[in-house]
């Protein structure tokens, strides 16, 4: 066995014994101090309640995930499209760079119930305080990431009279594109805690509820089983999330970025 | 100082060309220089003697603070620029970055074909076309950097300081490599370094410069006949050539 292929066996078994133990000793205190399972249900008790509950909590889930998709595509849309605007004035970037600062810092809980107010459609308000989380990374990665080409590279391109166009085409975009990739990566999960932050303020708004609202019902109910099971549900979306954004990442621009390449020690 | 104008047939003449940086440092003053073209003009001097930034100014990258550049003919777009480190694209292929003067100046890809595939395998790049940057040593990434400062058939070559960060074997190879290319094309080259060995060796004419503000101090030929290998560096005459320089260079930062 390979020096490398042990290491990538002790990458995943580690952390799967490590969790494993905390799960023995959360079941072990449970059952000893005898905790009753509205205070602190047992990982066995969780397990059977997402088998029995799943299906329902899925559809739930599929609510929020819809919001989250639909909030981190706009997101790159509108935080792409205005990083370029950015980078092509600088006017511009000064003018409307603190705004979204403004807008990234204060507490999207604070601004939802307005958004709630004004937006009657409640998908659409939704989304837009979850764009509102998710947008700010993107934004600032990719202006970054515009204006972090290679100098002398710019010198060689004026050097060869390249237009507005072909500097943006051939250099810049190519340039910011890890740093648009590294900012979608935590846009995304932005994206979902704030479909659920929005879900939590929105209450049950509308005829499908999304996992957010479910926890909320969950914990009013005293079905702390069932609370853990969305709980347990919505880190694994974040977590699938994380994982398809980073698979993407390595996908386009695995063949030349460092952050994608192996260590040789 | 006195300096006689030997060049006949200037590419392009500087007339007391200066410059003062916002921050107030004076990096050039009073360059007049004129270069002829097919030369081959090495210019020597210390660190901080605004080599790099009299070769920018040859360029069109920065605006001289005093003084003029003079061109003879249409030169514009003809010229080939190497930096001291290879800057190529990271995300291209070693074919994409030997396109891209050719690509910013309009032509299709197929056109392109042609001539990209006589630079690179000029320079020994034959076979790497669809390697990345970061695949390649130090040596072959300065390669690829050349080839694109020639693929679109310069008319001027400008150097600055493109061997410095290599290792000595490879700056040999690189060296001669260079002036086979430029025995066979003859454009005009300016070639900034800091080596006298390396400006001896390749160049028909050396510019010595000062530091702070650089000036120039000493312009001379070095009548070593072309072509030239790599048994010229352990001959008498290159000795004796670089010994010269070498004193000239020490009374600049005396």
């Amino acid at each position: 066995m390979s020096a490398r292929h042990r290491e990538r066996i002790i990458e995943i078994a580690a952390p799967v014994a490590a969790g494993a133990l905390f799960l023995a000793a959360w079941e072990a205190v449970v059952r000893w101090k005898g905790i009753p399972p509205y205070i602190l249900p047992s990982p066995l008790v969780v397990a059977e309640t997402l088998w029995r509950d799943g299906p329902s909590l899925l559809g739930s889930l599929a609510v929020t995930l819809r919001i989250t998709a639909a909030a981190l595509l706009a997101a790159v849309v509108l935080g792409g499209a205005l990083a370029v605007l950015f980078a092509q004035s600088r006017l511009l970037e000064i003018s409307l760079f603190p705004y979204a600062v403004i807008l990234q810092v204060t507490p999207i809980v604070a601004i939802a119930p307005l958004i709630i107010i004004w937006v009657n459609d409640t998908f659409l308000s939704l989304l837009i305080c979850a764009w509102i989380v998710a947008f700010f990374p993107i934004v600032a990665n990719t202006t970054l990431g515009l204006n972090s080409a290679d100098r002398n590279l710019v010198d060689l391109f004026r050097l060869y009279g390249a237009s507005r166009w072909q500097m943006l085409r051939y250099l810049r975009l190519p340039a910011a594109l890890p740093y648009f990739l590294a900012g979608v990566r935590i846009s995304g999960g932005l994206a979902l805690i704030g479909a659920v932050v929005a879900e939590f303020v929105a209450g049950a708004g509308g005829t499908e509820t999304g996992l957010a609202y479910r926890i909320l019902e969950a914990g009013y109910r005293l079905q702390i089983p069932r609370l853990f099971a969305a709980l347990l549900m919505l880190s694994a979306a974040g977590i699938a999330i994380f994982a398809v954004l980073s698979w993407l990442s390595r996908r386009l621009i695995g063949h030349w970025h460092e952050s994608a390449l192996p260590r040789e020690d | 100082m006195k300096r006689e104008n030997y060049e006949t047939n200037p590419i392009f003449s500087l007339g007391g060309v200066g410059k003062t940086f916002r921050s107030g440092t004076e990096a050039l003053s009073g360059i007049d220089l004129a270069v002829a073209a097919g030369g081959f003009v090495s210019i020597l001097g210390p660190s901080g003697c605004g080599k790099s930034t009299l070769l920018r100014i040859i360029a069109g990258l920065v605006p001289p603070s005093q003084g003029r550049v003079h061109w003879e003919g249409d030169v514009g777009r003809h010229i080939g620029f190497v930096f001291q480190e290879p800057t190529l694209m990271p995300w291209a292929t070693v074919w994409d970055n030997a396109y891209l003067p050719l690509r910013l100046a309009g032509c299709p890809r197929a056109a392109a074909e042609a001539p990209i595939a006589a630079t690179l395998a000029s320079l020994g790049l034959a076979g790497f076309e669809k390697a990345y940057p970061r695949e390649l040593s130090g040596g072959m990434r300065m390669r690829v950097s050349i080839a694109r400062a020639l693929v679109n058939a310069p008319r001027l070559l400008l150097l600055d300081e493109p061997f410095a960060a290599l290792d000595e074997l490879t700056r040999f190879r690189l060296n001669e490599d260079l002036l086979r290319l430029w025995e066979r094309h003859r454009w005009t080259v300016v070639f900034v370094t800091h080596s006298v060995f390396e400006a001896v060796f390749l160049s028909k004419r050396i510019v010595v410069m000062t530091p702070r503000p650089g000036r120039i101090i000493a312009d001379l030929p070095i009548d070593l006949p072309y072509p030239r290998d790599a048994g010229l560096r352990t001959a008498p005459d290159y000795a004796d050539r670089c010994r010269a320089v070498s004193a000239l260079l020490s009374e600049t930062i005396a």
